[in-house]
């Protein structure tokens, strides 16, 4: 009995040497692999983030390909987490011979991926890791090789914050978040900093974790702090419920938000009310937002929420520099990144010396049932 | 030691694949992507036999064994930090210092307990405490003032060596550390029964991963970071490193088991009340079986964070606490060879065959593909891969293969018990 | 040996008493720590445990579900809390895509719409429950039938397998969807607030300072859980399958003999425990209305700890168990800290267990596993 499963796991061993060793990258297309976190706790976001960057290789293709070559897509499961997304970068690189990696959603698996995308020379850009370090060396130095194409924590921020006093006149503010996302964290930090220093005051600061859903403690300690308003910085799925228990507990104080609020799936009836700072308004008048918007409803059936917009935006980024690179060498295509100016849906992208994109961001209210563009803000 | 022909050809076939896949590593024909996934392979491998100790030759339910492996990870990648980035060895004089003066502190303890015969295990638990939280304070002064010196020692030596010798104490600091509070945890949750003591073990690891999550505010860690993950570890973990360590922990398990103290660790096992019969401490028995179960999950612990040099709580999520669960059972319980084959074959498959063979659009399913593997696994093979095989060299005189009692061979013993007392 | 014999010294040791202070100590620093907060504003800390009775009451509905299949086959059934999913998941698709919950003001529009939307929604739960203890009594009889005879921890591998099942095969874009979704409640909310009397809240308006609010999701909750448990108890206690199963949990070989069918009392055990899980799926769903595929995962979990903490095997066990738990997760989030809430939920399971190791209403434990 054993001898046999020893027969089959040495035949496995075998195979999985010959499989590494005959994987060649066939010379026509241009690879380009994007990690998603398509099972794991958050799905839904590593299915926009495909989605979003799919669609902009397929027009790409259809427009004939870059420097002449088709673009072949390879998806990845990275599972927002450590180990798969170390295994799937190197599977991409080391079976696929790719040479481009957009990926991956979460900060926790961009940052073991940044380290691997560094050491070998490969082009990485995250659509939506906002956590520093994914673009930072330990020491401080930027990784040569690592973009991003959202928005840096601080700017959201203080928009977010000077939106608040500025435009609706906030004295108090409460501010609820998940201790252990750093995109959430961040939001949360920075907007407290740039709160207080415009001589705002923070009533009370609550923290829950990802995977509650009743958040009644919190809120019944919100509604006893009456706050001007409540800064919720999280994704869509936990605005959805906590809005939704906040109505219920009698809360009148308007959320504030971030672009993780910009979905389909927002619950508009629980948000009402709500203000959140995004990277582009659907009601923009320029070509390219209406054209994506519209191209991805055709393809997908559905609005496209922020983390599809910005996985479109990295796919056309990492591609229109590869372009302006004119080869696919990733030592030149990092530098023409660094030095790219693109017309995106988000804006008009240009890279600072971070590899964090500097671009506006426009503030949209949930009104009567319909997101409404209330008004830009330039960096 | 007198080697038969077997043991010869069983160490022989080992070193020779070790050696293999080194070579094979250095010309660049096994790829990162495989070696990375054999490393995992051999970290687990070391997990899953601690448990495999813990559980398949001590029959103690456990599912801490995850959060153990946290302790040693963070400990271990918190030593290695602070010499890269911070340049000074504060964190292994320190770490040091506390592991070596609480050992002290467990060994005076455990005398005073003894003198105070009949303490209830709540009241020794306490005193533990008590004496744990004085040898940390000192153990911390201590090493603060040893800093200095230990940091010039270090300096002098060339940067790759020193690198290496701080990541070698680093790996067994975070052992010992995992090992002192699974001593100290043990206390009192080893006199609870087998589901009960599954539950809180369980309930350790989620305490773990919360205080993970909140090492950059509660536990005043600034370079863990919490949940925003730690970066800048070295990435020090070779394929050599994970292989020597197999190597040293398959050695010592197997000299263990052939021992007297092997032998009452596993009567423990077949029958606790038996055991005491004979004249055995099943409590003692007990302890030393998950002391040193936990040792090892926290060795695993230090080789992973040198793997990829990133650490972040959610690798310790307790979902994943069962993952060195299934493997052992994969493999069978008590089986150390089996243990080890299913740990490389878990890693090997799930994160690469399944990744490669798996068509484009079907990414998601490798997760639908390994629970029905699990189930049909299960259904086919309850006594696991290996069941009762071993390989030559652990063979000789291992007992046979833990088979825990099912629930009628149960209450039948149950009914001829009672039958017995009515007498 | 006579008391005043025994020194001062021994009188400790064999009081406890050096455990006793260390736990009484414990206790008392945190009764001071929530007591004092709690002290500073009452009618926030009255909101807190009403917070708490809502989701100890869900609680106590999935820990049920453990602990009858645990009394009876001394499984841990880890897919317990993927079954509670897919209850929530059937009343969804039934209240959004089929009406469902419309039904009665539909086929007898002569009935007063306060009792149709009653009836509509007691059938959305009906159904769920019904769905849940199919799905139960398959998985039963595929994966766990086959292992009733191999070591128990076969089949605990297997009822994890069956969970990863459950969840990653919902996941699918075909199945349930990996998405969050939005969970459209089969009635509409009303809000009330306690400050001299009772009063409504109107949509939208803010509650008066220094007022407790509670609404008709939380009077549904205890109305339709005390049902369910009222049903339950009547029967485990009252039935001829009630007592077979009090039988099978207490000796299987024996009730065989006595001509039980233990395979049929098993399964149906598994049916009745899934079915409660389905009504806590559509309740929980009711009060937090989000759906998604791992949505049982947490729930499960703090229900499975309130089963072992009321001592597993024990019905009124459970229920108290999952009450106690419910408070000391809201307090905790209130007054402790809320990422700390887990940890201190396990801290108290782990101190029960010590002063009774087999949880509060458990019997000692009689076999070696």
């Amino acid at each position: 009995m054993s001898k046999r499963f020893l027969f089959i796991i040495s035949i496995l061993i075998v195979l999985s040497l010959t499989l590494g060793a005959c994987a060649q990258p066939k010379p026509q297309t241009l690879k380009v692999a994007i990690l998603a976190p398509l099972s794991g706790a958050v799905p839904t976001f590593g299915v926009s983030t495909r989605d979003g960057a799919l669609l902009a290789i397929k027009e790409w293709n259809a427009k004939g390909g870059v420097l002449g070559k088709q673009i072949e897509a390879i998806v990845e499961d990275s599972q927002c987490e450590a180990d798969p997304a170390v295994n799937a970068a190197n599977k991409v690189i080391n079976q696929d011979g790719v040479k481009f990696i957009i990926g991956e959603v979460c900060s926790k698996a961009s940052i073991p991926v940044s380290e691997i995308a560094e050491e070998k020379g490969v082009v990485q850009i995250s659509p939506t890791s906002t956590n520093p370090n994914v673009t930072l060396k330990a020491d401080g130095s930027t990784k040569q090789y690592v973009f991003r194409a959202c928005f840096i924590d601080p700017f959201q921020g203080l928009v977010g914050a000077s939106f608040a006093i500025n435009e609706l006149g906030a004295k108090t503010a409460f501010i609820i978040l998940d201790q252990g996302n750093d995109y959430v964290r961040g939001l949360a930090e920075n907007f407290e900093q740039a709160f207080t220093q415009k001589g705002g005051q923070i009533v009370g600061k609550e923290t829950y974790t990802s995977q509650d859903t009743d958040f009644s403690a919190i809120l019944a300690k919100v509604a006893e702090a009456k706050p001007d308003v409540v800064y919720l910085p999280d994704y869509y799925n936990i605005v959805n419920l906590v809005t939704a228990q906040a109505k219920e507990k009698g809360i009148t104080a308007p959320f504030l938000g971030g672009d993780g609020w910009d979905s389909a799936e927002l619950d508009r009836a629980a948000a009402e009310g709500g203000y959140y700072t995004n990277h582009y308004s659907d009601q923009d008048t320029r070509a390219i937002v209406q054209q994506w918007v519209k191209n991805y409803q055709a393809e997908y059936g559905s609005v496209p929420d922020a983390l599809a917009t910005l996985a479109y935006d990295a796919a056309n980024l990492l591609l229109a520099a590869i372009q302006n690179a004119g080869t696919d060498d990733p030592a030149k295509v990092k530098d023409a990144m660094a030095n790219i100016k693109w017309e995106a849906v988000s804006g008009t992208i240009t890279f600072d010396q971070y590899h964090n994109p500097i671009k506006s961001a426009v503030i949209l209210q949930v009104k009567d049932g319909q997101i409404q563009y209330v008004t830009t803000v330039a960096p | 030691m007198k080697l038969d022909r077997h043991t010869l050809g069983f160490w022989i076939v080992l070193i020779g694949l070790i050696v293999l896949i080194q070579i094979l590593v250095s010309l660049g024909i096994l790829s990162p992507f495989w070696e990375t996934l054999l490393k995992i392979g051999a970290v687990m491998s070391i997990v899953s036999l601690g448990l495999n100790l813990i559980y398949g030759f001590n029959g103690q339910f456990s599912l801490g064994q995850w959060g153990f492996y946290a302790i040693g990870a963070y400990a271990a990648a918190d030593v290695t930090y602070r010499w890269t980035q911070m340049n000074n060895a504060s964190g292994l004089m320190v770490l040091l210092l506390v592991v070596a003066l609480v050992g002290i502190a467990f060994f005076l303890t455990a005398k005073l307990v003894a003198r105070l015969r009949g303490l209830d295990p709540l009241s020794a638990f306490a005193l533990y405490i008590v004496a744990v939280l004085i040898a940390a304070v000192i153990g911390v002064q201590l090493g603060r003032v040893l800093i200095a010196p230990a940091t010039q020692i270090l300096s002098s030596l060339p940067p790759n060596l020193s690198l290496q010798i701080v990541y070698l104490i680093a790996v067994l600091l975070g052992g010992c550390l995992a090992a002192e509070v699974s001593y100290l945890f043990g206390l009192p949750v080893l006199t609870l029964g087998s589901d009960y003591f599954g539950i809180a073990t369980l309930g350790f690891t989620i305490i773990v991963k919360v205080l993970l999550d909140n090492s950059d505010t509660l536990l005043g860690f600034e370079e863990m970071k919490g949940a925003r993950g730690m970066v800048g570890i070295p990435k020090t973990t070779s394929w050599l490193w994970v292989a020597l360590f197999l190597i040293i922990v398959i050695i010592l398990l197997r000299n263990l088991l052939h021992s007297s103290h092997g032998r009452a660790i596993i009567s423990v096992r077949e029958d606790e009340i038996a055991a005491k019969a004979m004249g055995i401490d099943v409590a003692q028995q007990k302890t030393i079986a998950f002391v040193l179960g936990s040792f090892l999950a926290g060795l695993a612990g230090g080789l992973y964070a040198h793997i990829n040099g990133f650490l972040h709580p959610n690798t310790f999520n307790f979902i994943k606490s069962f993952d060195p669960m299934i493997i052992v059972v994969f493999g069978g319980l008590g089986s150390v060879s089996g243990t080890i084959m299913a740990a490389f074959t878990w890693a090997l498959v799930l994160e690469g065959f399944l990744r490669i063979l798996l068509p484009a659009g079907f990414e998601t399913w490798r997760f639908v593909v390994y629970p029905l593997f699990l189930l049909v696994m299960m259904l086919l093979r309850p006594q696991g891969l290996f069941g009762g095989f071993e390989f030559p060299y652990l063979r000789q005189v291992l007992p046979k293969p833990y088979t825990p009692k099912t629930e009628e061979q149960l209450s039948l013993v149950h009914a001829i018990e009672e039958a017995s007392e009515g007498d | 040996m006579n008391n005043e014999q025994l020194t001062l010294l021994q009188r400790i040791i064999k009081g406890k008493w050096i455990g006793k202070g260390f736990l009484a100590l414990l206790a008392l620093a945190v009764i001071w720590w929530v007591g004092g907060k709690a002290l500073q504003s009452p009618p926030l800390f009255f909101q807190q445990i009403i917070n708490g009775i809502q989701l100890g009451f869900v609680y106590a509905l999935i820990a049920l579900g453990y602990t009858m299949v645990y009394g009876i086959v001394r499984l841990i059934n880890f897919a317990h809390g993927d079954v509670f999913m897919f209850g929530a998941f059937v009343s969804f698709f039934s209240v959004s895509q089929f009406q469902l919950h419309l039904w009665p003001i539909k086929a007898l529009p002569s009935l007063p719409p306060a009792l149709g939307i009653v009836i509509g929604t007691l059938s959305v739960i009906l159904l769920s429950m019904v769905s849940c203890a199919i799905l139960a009594m398959t998985i039963e009889r595929i994966a766990y039938k086959p292992l009733r005879d191999a070591p128990r921890i076969s089949a605990l591998i297997t009822a994890i397998g069956v969970s990863f099942f459950l969840e990653y095969f919902g996941a699918l874009p075909f199945v349930f969807t990996p998405n969050f979704i939005t969970y459209k409640r089969p009635f509409d909310i009303v809000t009330w607030y306690i400050q001299g009397g009772i009063h409504r809240l109107e949509a939208g308006a803010e509650a008066p300072p220094g007022s407790v609010i509670f609404s008709n999701v939380l009077i549904i909750i205890i109305v339709v859980s005390i049902l369910l448990l009222v049903g339950l108890n009547y029967i485990v206690r009252q039935t001829k399958i009630g007592k077979a199963m009090r039988a099978t949990a207490y000796d299987k070989p024996t009730s065989r003999l006595m001509g039980i069918n233990v395979d049929g009392v098993i399964s149906t055990t598994f049916a009745i425990g899934a079915s409660l899980a389905g009504a806590a799926g559509v309740l929980y769903a009711t009060a937090y209305p989000q759906v998604v595929f791992w949505m049982g995962i947490i729930p499960g979990l703090k229900a499975f700890v309130a089963a072992v903490l009321g001592g597993i095997g024990s019905i009124p066990g459970a229920f108290v168990g999952a009450l106690i738990m419910g408070q000391a997760e809201v307090l905790s989030a209130g007054y402790i800290s809320t990422p700390m809430r887990d940890a201190v939920a396990f801290t108290i399971l782990i101190l029960v267990l010590l002063i009774r190791p087999t949880g509060i209403f458990g019997e000692p434990e009689r076999e070696k596993a």
